[in-house]
């Protein structure tokens, strides 16, 4: 019996669905205030979070964890040539890291109170740990960029994340960086992973670096696969995304 | 980054349904624009009604987004007792609330209107026009096909899909 959760909190709503252990509220619940917390300091919509008082160049008390996400994104930023960046429109803006990030500490919260299966997904990006039930993998739907209430493909693990990005609904959203110009090579690009914070972050690169470049530098590095959907409709896949392909 | 994509799990169980999509001007509220999204059931004898989705204007009176749990005045009279409707919690996105209301035969849901959702700026209401049929779809293939989570769709997106869910476990207390 599994017990499942949904909470609209930082700008999008997080689902849990966690395998019914003893102590599955109270780690429901400790997650939940791990989401509020990490809002409270990250948000970019908050006028009184940390991020936002350092974006307006306000003296901030020196904080571990945000030093920390800052320093994951200086790392994921030069893996990435900057194709992934902290200040994607030129304002300090962690998020496409504390999303990902976000969603790890509801996995781990969830994992110490005695989960060994569960799926969490936070705006598009998943999660998953264990399986569904006994022998059956978790399933996520890949969503059709084209194609309303359509999937482009189903994928299917134990232990993975799956992270999208794409000019979705709310059209061309992600900037190169290094052009300053919208990025429109792709209709979406989707990364798995086995962890969702630098899967979701590599996703916003590839984008972001286009078809050609992008998945021949996530092809080079192990444990990523990625599925495109170009604007056309056609699709791209690295070599062993077909392994993780089901329905 | 600002990415406005982002997704819902496919949790909704026990939906069926797609969809005709009518604006309702009429609606006296300022933000209370309200979809019609009529089911049908795959085939099987659905109580279908006033489901005309390519007409403009509905000759039926409006939603009335008050009156959960009482029996649905726009299922007709050929469908049972068992039928009710349920008005889910608002859930809020970045955007602006949006909520449902679940129209319920037995466990299947016949009907599904969209009480409020996001209209400040033209662009919410392009946006909406098409992301909210969009998600009844999603919410049927994902019952079909037994999907566990779905990455990438929109935040109202996730909105109704928080508003469905709670409509159903209310309907299930």
């Amino acid at each position: 019996m599994s017990v499942r959760h949904v909470e609209a909190v930082m700008g999008t709503v997080f689902s849990i669905v966690a395998d019914g252990m003893e102590d599955v509220e109270d780690g429901i619940e400790a997650a939940v205030a791990r989401l509020h917390e990490i809002d409270a300091k990250f948000s970019t919509y908050r006028p009184e979070s940390v991020i936002s008082r350092m974006a307006r160049g306000e003296r901030v008390t020196y904080d571990a964890e945000v030093a920390e996400v800052l320093e994951r994104c200086a790392e994921v930023e030069a893996d990435t040539d900057g194709a992934f960046s902290v200040r994607p429109d030129g304002r300090l803006d962690p998020s496409g890291w504390v999303k990902g990030w976000a969603i790890e500490e509801v996995s781990r919260l969830l994992a110490g109170a005695g989960s060994r299966s569960h799926l969490v997904v936070g705006g598009g990006d998943v999660q998953a740990r264990g399986e569904a039930e006994a022998g059956r993998p978790w399933t996520v739907g890949i969503a059709d960029p084209l194609r309303q209430g359509q999937f482009a493909a189903l994928v299917s693990g134990t232990d993975f994340a799956v992270a999208t990005s794409g000019v979705a609904e709310r059209g061309d959203h992600i900037f190169d960086p290094a052009t300053g110009r919208a990025a429109t090579g792709f209709a979406s690009v989707t990364l798995i992973g086995e962890r969702i914070a630098r899967t979701d972050a590599y996703a916003t690169a590839v984008f972001a670096m286009g078809p050609d470049r992008g998945l021949a530098w996530i092809e080079a590095h192990e444990g990523f696969e990625a599925y495109a959907v170009l604007p056309g409709g056609q699709t791209m896949e690295t070599g062993g995304f077909a392994e993780y392909l089901t329905g | 980054m600002r990415r406005a994509i982002v997704t819902g799990t496919a949790t909704v169980s026990g939906v069926v349904l797609l969809l005709g999509l009518k604006p309702h001007d009429d609606t006296p509220s300022a933000s209370g624009r309200t979809l019609s999204i009529s089911s049908s059931d795959q085939g099987s004898a659905a109580p279908s009604t006033q489901s005309t989705p390519s007409t403009p204007s509905t000759p039926s009176t409006p939603n009335t987004p008050s009156s959960p749990n009482t029996g649905s005045s726009s299922t007709g009279t050929t469908t049972t007792t068992r039928t009710k409707t349920v008005t889910g919690d608002a859930a809020g996105t970045r955007y602006g609330p949006v909520q449902v209301a679940v129209t319920f035969d037995g466990k299947k849901i016949t009907k599904i209107d969209v009480l409020e959702y996001p209209t400040e700026s033209g662009r919410d209401r392009e946006i909406n026009s098409y992301a909210i049929p969009q998600l009844n779809q999603e919410a049927m293939a994902a019952q079909s096909a037994n999907i566990d989570g779905v990455s990438g769709a929109t935040y109202t997106a996730e909105g109704y899909q928080q508003s469905l869910q709670s409509a159903i476990d209310k309907a299930g207390q």
